[in-house]
Parts: C-alpha cells; sequence; structure tokens
C-alpha cells in the first residue's frame, strides 16, 4: 500500500497512520475475531471490553462482549501454562499490568510544583501528562488485544476451554481465580525458577537443533533485555527535551521576555511549541514502535525459553526414569511400574520434543516478519517527524525574516501548529 | 546521494528585513529637565531623537576576534594565550590588521581599569567571563580531554563575545585603555584580578546596592523614567535566570540523548550480531548505523543549545547586573550632590553664627569655604545631570542590541535545528527504502502533504 512494485514510484509519506503499538503477525482468521473496542479506567482498575465475532458452533452466540479485568488474563495465561498438553507450546505471554505509575508521579510533581510555575506553563504540562496517562492506557489495550489474539489464532490453543470461558462467561471470573490460585499458588513461579538451573547446568543435549535453540535463545534473551532497557532510556530522554521546551515556551511568552523579542515573539514562541510537540511524539512513537517491540520480543521470547525448560524437565525426568528402572532391574523390584512409568516420560519427552521443534521453527519466522514491519513503520515514523520539524522551522524563519506583519504570522503560526 | 529540496508556501517578502524602527514606548520619555552648559568636550545630545540619530550614524569599523588558544607553559603555572586579531578602518591605530597576544588575566585587567573609569560617568561596562578554578586546573593538567576542550572553547567564544561589545560601543572604543589592549605587544601584567572572580564581580554590584539601600534620603524623582526603567530590568534579569535554569536543564538532558543513544545504538549493533537470521540481523545492525548518527546530530545539537542559546543568557544576566550597577552610579552621584549641599547648609548657618560672634579672620575663612562648597554643589549637581543623560543614553543603547543580538541568536539556533533535521531525514529515509528492498534513494521532492522519491534501480 506504500510503495507499488517497480523501481521507479511516488509515495505518500505524510498520511497520518494510526499507530499500532506492535504489528504482530497473526494469520486472521475469520472464524475467531476478536479485539478490545474500548476499556474503561477506574482509579487503578482497568476493565477491558473484550469483543468476540465467530462462526464456530462451540460458541452459544456469533457475536458478543464481556467485561474483563486485568487479572482474568492473568488467570487465562497461567491455567494454559499448568495445562500439561500444552507442556510442548509457547504460550505466548502474559500482558504485563497496566502500570500508570510514571505518569501518576509526574502528575503528583506537578501538583507539588504548581506554585512555582506560570499558569501556561502549568496548563501545558498537564496537557502533556493527560497525552502520557492516554499512551499508557492505549499501550495496555494493545497489549491484552494482542495476546487475546495470538490464542485465537493458534489452532491447538484456540480450542481451549478455559479460553472460551473467558471469552463467553458472561458473570465475573473472580471465584475461578482464587480457585486456581488455590490450586497452583505459586507453583509456577517455583518451577520456573529452578527450571534456570536445570538448563543451565547442562542437561545432555541429544538434538542438534535443540542444543542450538538453547544456545540461541538464551544469548538473544539477554542481549534484546539489554537492548530493552537502553530504548526506554533513550525514549526517557527525548520526553525529557519535550519537557524542557514546553517550560521554555512558557517562559518566553511572559510578557518581559518577549519585549526583548518585540515583534518576533510570537513567532519565536510558536517555534519552540513547535520543537516541544515534536519532541514528544518522537518520545512517545519511539515508545510505542522501538521499545514496545523490543519489550514485546523478550516476553516472547522468554515465553520460547519456558517451553525449552519443559522439555528440558521433561529429558530429565526420563533420565530419572531410566535410573530408576536400571535400580528396579538390579533389585528384581517392581520392574513393571519402572517400565510403564520411563515409557510414560519417554513418550511425554518425545511429544514435547515434537511439537517444540514445530513451534520453535514457526516461532523463528513469525519473529522475523514482525521485526522487519515494525522496524519499517518506525522509519517511516522518524521520515514524517523529521519532515514536518523542517517544514515548520523553515516557515518560521521565513517569517522571523521577511516581515513583520504580525497578524499574518500569528495566523499561519498557528496553523502550521495545527498540523502536527 | 540524496538530493532533498523542500519548497516553502511562503512568499517571501521582497522588503528589507529590519526592525530598528521600532521605538521601545518607555524610552521616548520626556526630556530632561535640569539646564546644564555643553562642554565642547563632550557630544552630549540635547533629545532623544538626537540621540538615536547618534547611534544610527555608528558603523562597525572595528572587528575583533579571538581565536587560537594555546597553552604555554607547564604544570600549575601553566596558562592559555588567545590570538586578538583587529581589522579596523579607523586611523587611530597602528595600521588596518593586527594581532596579539592575550591571557584571560590581561581581559580581566582590561576590565577593571575601564569600570574604575567609565562607570563613573553612568557607562554601560560589559562584563568579562567569569573566572573559573575548577576549569582552569583541569586544561592545566592536560588540554586534550573533551571537558578541557569544552571548557577552553566555551571561554573562547566568551572572550570574542566580551571584546566585541567593548569595541561596539563607542565611548569604549576611544579609551586609550581599550587601544592598548588591542595593540600593544608587552602588556604589562594584571594584577588583583582576584576581585573579579565570578563572585567577586556579583559582590561588587551588590555592594553598591546596599549603600544605595542604606540611603537615608529618599531621591524624589519628578521623572520617573529611571524608577520604572530600573524596575523593569531587575524583573528582566529574574526572567532570565528562570529561562537560563530551563535552558541548563535542556544542554543536560541533551547531553543525556547523546550517551543514551550511543549506548542503544552499540547494544543493538550486538543484537544483531546475535541474530540468526540473517536479513534481520543487517536490518537490526543498520538500525545500530543510524542510531549512530543520531548520535552525532544530537551532539551537535547539544552543543548549539549550549553555545547558542545558553551563553546568551548568561551573558545577558551578567550584563544586566552591569546595567543595574550603573543606575547606582548614578543615586552615588546624586547622594554626593545631596550630601555638599547640606554641607552647604551647614557651612552657611557656620557663617551666620560667626556673623553674630563678630570674629572677622574666622569669619573670612568661613566666606572661603562656601564659596569652595557652592562650586561643588554646582559642580556635583552637573555630574549627577550629565550621568543621567548617560545612563538614559546607554540603556537605549542596550536594548537595541539586546534586541537585535537576541533575534540573530534565536535565528541561528532554529536555524541550527534545521539544518540537523534535514540530515536525520535522509538517514531514516535510506534505512526505510533498505528495509522495504529498495535501493539508495536518489532523489526526493516534497512539496505540501507528500513526497516523491526516486529509487536507484537495484
Amino acid at each position: 500500500n506504500l510503495l507499488c512494485p517497480g523501481a521507479r514510484c511516488g509515495a505518500n509519506l505524510c498520511r497520518l497512520m494510526s499507530i499500532r503499538s506492535v504489528s504482530v503477525d497473526l494469520n486472521n482468521d475469520a472464524s475467531l475475531l476478536i479485539d478490545i473496542p474500548d476499556a474503561l479506567c477506574e482509579r487503578d482498575k482497568v476493565k477491558f471490553t473484550v469483543h468476540t465475532k465467530t462462526t464456530l458452533s462451540s460458541f452459544q452466540k456469533p457475536e458478543f462482549s464481556v467485561p474483563r479485568q486485568h487479572e482474568d488474563f492473568i488467570w487465562l495465561h497461567d491455567t494454559l501454562v499448568e495445562t500439561e498438553d500444552y507442556a510442548g507450546l509457547i504460550i505466548p505471554p502474559a500482558p504485563p499490568k497496566p502500570d500508570f505509575e510514571g505518569p501518576r508521579e509526574k502528575m503528583h510533581k506537578l501538583g507539588e510544583g504548581e506554585a512555582t510555575m506560570t499558569k501556561e506553563e502549568y496548563t501545558k504540562m498537564k496537557q502533556e501528562l493527560e497525552a502520557e496517562y492516554l499512551a499508557v492506557f492505549k499501550k495496555t489495550v494493545q497489549v491484552h488485544e494482542i495476546f487475546l489474539q495470538r490464542l485465537s489464532s493458534h489452532p491447538i490453543l484456540n480450542k481451549d476451554r478455559n479460553f472460551q470461558i473467558f471469552l463467553e462467561y458472561d458473570q465475573d471470573l473472580s471465584v475461578r481465580r482464587k480457585n486456581a490460585k488455590e490450586m497452583f499458588g505459586g507453583f509456577f513461579k517455583n518451577m520456573v525458577k529452578s527450571a534456570d538451573e536445570v538448563l543451565i547446568s547442562g542437561v545432555k543435549e541429544v538434538d542438534d537443533f535443540f542444543e542450538q535453540e538453547k544456545t540461541f535463545l538464551l544469548d538473544y534473551y539477554s542481549k534484546i533485555k539489554d537492548s530493552t532497557a537502553k530504548a526506554e532510556k533513550m525514549t526517557r530522554s527525548h520526553k525529557n527535551i519535550a519537557d524542557d521546551y514546553i517550560r521554555i515556551s512558557s517562559l518566553m511568552y511572559q510578557q518581559k521576555i518577549t519585549r526583548i523579542l518585540i515583534y518576533t515573539h510570537i513567532v519565536v514562541t510558536m517555534s519552540f511549541v513547535s520543537l516541544q510537540k515534536v519532541e514528544g511524539r518522537v518520545a512517545s512513537d519511539q515508545e510505542l514502535k522501538l521499545t514496545e517491540l523490543l519489550r514485546y520480543y523478550m516476553r516472547d521470547i522468554q515465553a520460547a525459553k519456558d517451553l525449552l525448560y519443559r522439555r528440558a524437565r521433561a529429558l530429565a525426568d526420563y533420565e530419572n526414569s531410566n535410573k530408576a528402572l536400571d535400580k528396579a532391574r538390579l533389585k528384581s523390584k517392581d520392574i513393571p511400574q519402572a517400565e510403564e512409568h520411563q515409557q510414560q516420560c519417554l513418550q511425554k519427552f518425545d511429544k514435547l520434543s515434537e511439537s517444540g521443534k514445530k513451534e520453535l521453527t514457526s516461532f523463528k519466522g513469525r519473529r522475523v516478519v514482525a521485526f522487519r514491519k515494525n522496524l519499517i513503520e518506525m522509519a517511516e515514523l522518524e521520515i514524517k517527524h523529521a519532515k514536518v520539524r523542517s517544514s515548520i522551522q523553515l516557515y518560521y524563519i521565513c517569517f522571523i525574516m521577511c516581515t513583520n506583519e504580525l497578524q499574518y504570522a500569528w495566523g499561519i503560526c498557528k496553523i502550521l501548529c495545527e498540523q502536527i | 546521494m540524496i538530493v532533498f529540496s523542500l519548497e516553502a508556501h511562503v512568499e517571501l517578502s521582497a522588503d528589507e528585513c529590519g526592525s530598528s524602527a521600532h521605538k521601545d514606548p518607555s524610552s521616548s520619555g520626556p526630556r530632561p529637565t535640569s539646564s546644564f552648559t555643553q562642554s565642547p568636550a563632550a557630544r552630549q545630545p540635547t533629545s532623544l531623537e538626537q540621540l538615536e540619530e547618534e547611534e544610527a550614524k555608528d558603523s562597525f569599523d572595528v572587528d575583533v576576534s579571538v581565536t587560537s588558544p594555546e597553552k604555554i607553559g607547564d604544570g600549575m603555572n601553566a596558562y592559555v594565550a588567545y590570538k586578538v586579531s583587529t581589522r579596523t578602518s579607523l586611523n587611530m591605530f597602528r595600521s588596518k590588521t593586527f594581532f596579539v597576544r592575550r591571557r584571560f588575566s590581561d581581559f580581566l585587567g582590561l576590565y577593571e581599569k575601564l569600570s574604575v573609569k567609565q562607570s563613573l560617568h553612568g557607562c554601560i561596562v560589559p562584563p568579562p567571563p567569569e573566572k573559573s578554578v575548577v576549569g582552569m586546573t583541569k586544561v592545566k593538567v592536560g588540554m586534550d580531554d573533551p571537558s578541557s576542550v569544552e571548557f577552553v572553547e566555551r571561554r573562547r567564544a566568551a572572550l570574542e563575545r566580551y571584546l566585541q561589545r567593548v569595541v561596539s560601543h563607542p565611548s569604549l572604543l576611544q579609551d586609550p585603555d581599550v587601544r592598548e589592549f588591542l595593540e600593544r605587544e608587552d602588556l604589562p601584567r594584571a594584577v588583583n584580578t582576584q576581585a573579579l572572580s565570578g563572585a567577586g564581580f556579583l559582590k561588587m554590584i551588590n555592594k553598591a546596592s546596599d549603600a544605595v539601600n542604606k540611603m537615608t534620603i529618599k531621591m524624589n524623582e519628578s521623572d520617573t523614567w529611571f524608577e520604572d526603567k530600573f524596575q523593569e530590568v531587575e524583573n528582566e534579569e529574574q526572567q532570565l535566570r528562570k529561562l537560563h535554569a530551563v535552558v541548563d536543564s535542556l544542554v543536560n538532558h541533551r547531553k543525556e540523548l547523546c550517551m543514551n543513544t550511543a549506548v542503544f545504538a552499540k547494544s543493538m549493533a550486538m543484537l544483531g550480531n546475535s541474530e540468526d537470521n540473517t536479513a534481520l540481523s543487517r536490518a537490526l545492525s543498520q538500525l545500530a548505523e543510524v542510531e549512530d548518527k543520531m548520535e552525532q546530530l544530537h551532539q551537535e545539537q547539544a552543543a548549539s543549545d549550549f553555545f547558542i542559546f545558553a551563553e546568551l543568557l548568561a551573558d545577558y544576566i551578567r550584563m544586566l547586573g552591569a546595567v543595574r550597577g550603573c543606575f547606582d552610579q548614578r543615586m552615588r552621584a546624586w547622594q554626593r550632590w545631596q550630601e555638599a549641599q547640606s554641607t552647604l547648609q551647614k557651612k552657611r548657618e557656620a557663617e551666620a553664627k560667626l556673623l553674630w560672634a563678630n570674629k572677622p579672620d574666622k569669619l573670612q575663612q568661613a566666606k572661603e569655604e562656601i564659596t569652595e562648597w557652592e562650586a561643588r554643589v554646582t559642580q556635583y549637581e552637573r555630574d549627577f545631570d550629565r550621568i543621567g543623560m548617560t545612563v538614559r543614553k546607554e540603556v537605549l543603547r542596550f536594548e537595541k542590541e539586546k534586541a537585535k543580538d537576541f533575534k540573530s541568536q534565536i535565528i541561528k539556533y532554529l536555524e541550527s535545528m534545521l539544518q540537523s533535521e534535514q540530515r536525520w531525514f535522509p538517514e531514516w529515509l535510506g534505512y526505510w527504502a533498505l528495509g522495504i528492498g529498495k535501493g539508495k534513494p536518489c532523489c526526493v521532492t516534497t512539496s505540501d502533504n507528500s513526497a516523491h522519491i526516486v529509487f536507484q534501480d537495484t
């Protein structure tokens, strides 16, 4: 849609595209379509409206919506992870908890510093914070939506009973959540902790594919975790610069400073306002595209690692069952049970290996495609910013240099500023 | 190579750009009410309109620059010598172009001499940049590390601006000390420059203010221009300090951005190395390269933030301090006059008493003293009026310079941002093109809301 094939073509770069935080490659199977069309933010709790459209007969109605909280998503995720049958699958990572702490803290600080600011400055900063709140909100909705969409596009997981309950059950799920907690408690978490040791302690790997995957994923995970943290810092710097520009432009707008610049003050102030708007945009777009992309794949790779852990555990179980069988043969006691146990372990391990191989291969393909798509979209956003910034500034400078017609400058600057 | 042209949608006016015709309303106040006889030596205009005409005639016949910092000597006695070059058409100098070597304390010495002489007349003497023990110690140790380089460059630029302000001031340019500073090969070393550290300068200004505040007799101004203007100056100084604090914060945040971008670029490169899919690996490595270039752009922007914007504000905060100083000088002059008047009054009372007591020889002395003090009163009154005139003229000139300076510096700042943006754009465009599988973009034209890109045939 952006470029027609062929070496020479035109492109329209300045279309405003609605920015999806992370474009994930999903096979959009029309038999089960899920989205989160709206959400409500009440104090700390976010209530998502999960909307489903389906042609499958397993559901009671073809279209329906239910309200869900973040904890419901976590319940669904944990239930899937605990399901033995899915041990050989990569379970899509759970969406992170909605985190309004950042903007909330800033709002608090702003409130404290209100006395030292001008009304102008305070209003502008408050607007910026409200935009930040909105961005966090938008991000969390998208991340929850992607989780459900990953599930709906997985041929095995989309048939899960609990998934259906999640989508359909029109009462709230708090009773189920409580039961699940009582049953599993911290079991899963403990498993993950010890899983690390299992993997690293080097259970002898017979399969080259898994050996390579293990090495690759462990290394890649640590690198992407590092990149995520550094991307976050970079984005924060952009935000800080945007905040500085807000303060500069509101100080310049005040009477005493603008006396210095006489007729050019409005134009110059608007320049700084535009700088600030663009810096702010760069920060939030960068956040959405780059940082969120890295964060998302960091979690996804963790999910892939979890699969490797489970397989490694199954391998360990199998090896233990072999040892137990040998011991039983030695003692000539309980041999049939030991043989049966060994067979079960072997089957489990083989099943995990087979489905694990499939999952990891398709995961790799999906990851590459999605990364590429997001990087291109990010480049497009940067281009949009740069172009807008340069044209705005060029206009401003023309005005400063060539005209003292106050009303012209004011009017046109207002229009240009709204264009951003 | 990418050719990037942007069509501006603005009709560029053919008029000459200039704003010097604007009259600041508060400066066109009433004419000075005191009368004085115009001494032939002083070129004091009698009206503010004449004043403006005189100013318009001033052209910049002298051009100075401060360049080539060079470290002389070693260890703790080392110092930096700067080349001060002058280019002029005026005949009072020994030639049309010449240069000398000066060190920082020489500049401070010049300021001291000028302020002692000129501020008594109500002149606004531009203050020099501040001393910095920390900065200089680093330089003495080694001039090569980046923070020393930055420090020396900052100082060089500040010294240049300082000298440019001095020579563009018509009265100061006539001062023999200035000429000596620019011309003389062996300048005697300035001593007593301790007082002229940043703190010392402020102390001097504040001491003068304190003296004024302690005045018991309140000045009754028939002309509120001075009071109003002084208030304005104080307010402006406050505003600039606030603005400078925020710009300082901007500079630091921009430096942080540089660091964070560089660190991120390295991290991306490492991620690219880990990636086993070759195409994606290349994409990530290229992103790392683009981010590296972004870091360079951010560095340049940080330099602009600082050298163009922050230093401008710092300079004018110091200048406003100097302006306040000359208002205080005028108050002192008024004080001297008042004190002389009261002394005269006392002498007259003493004379009256002596008349009554009939002591002829003492009476003669008293009469002589009265004459002496009458002359003094007249002199001090003249001085006060003259200082008032000068202060007015100086402030008017200062405001014009300030408006011009701010306008040109801020335009420069926005231009530098614009330039860096124009280099930002092709980087991302190139990255995007490679990402979608095209060859390098070789021509981009934009107009209105769309851009047209022509790619090299791959």
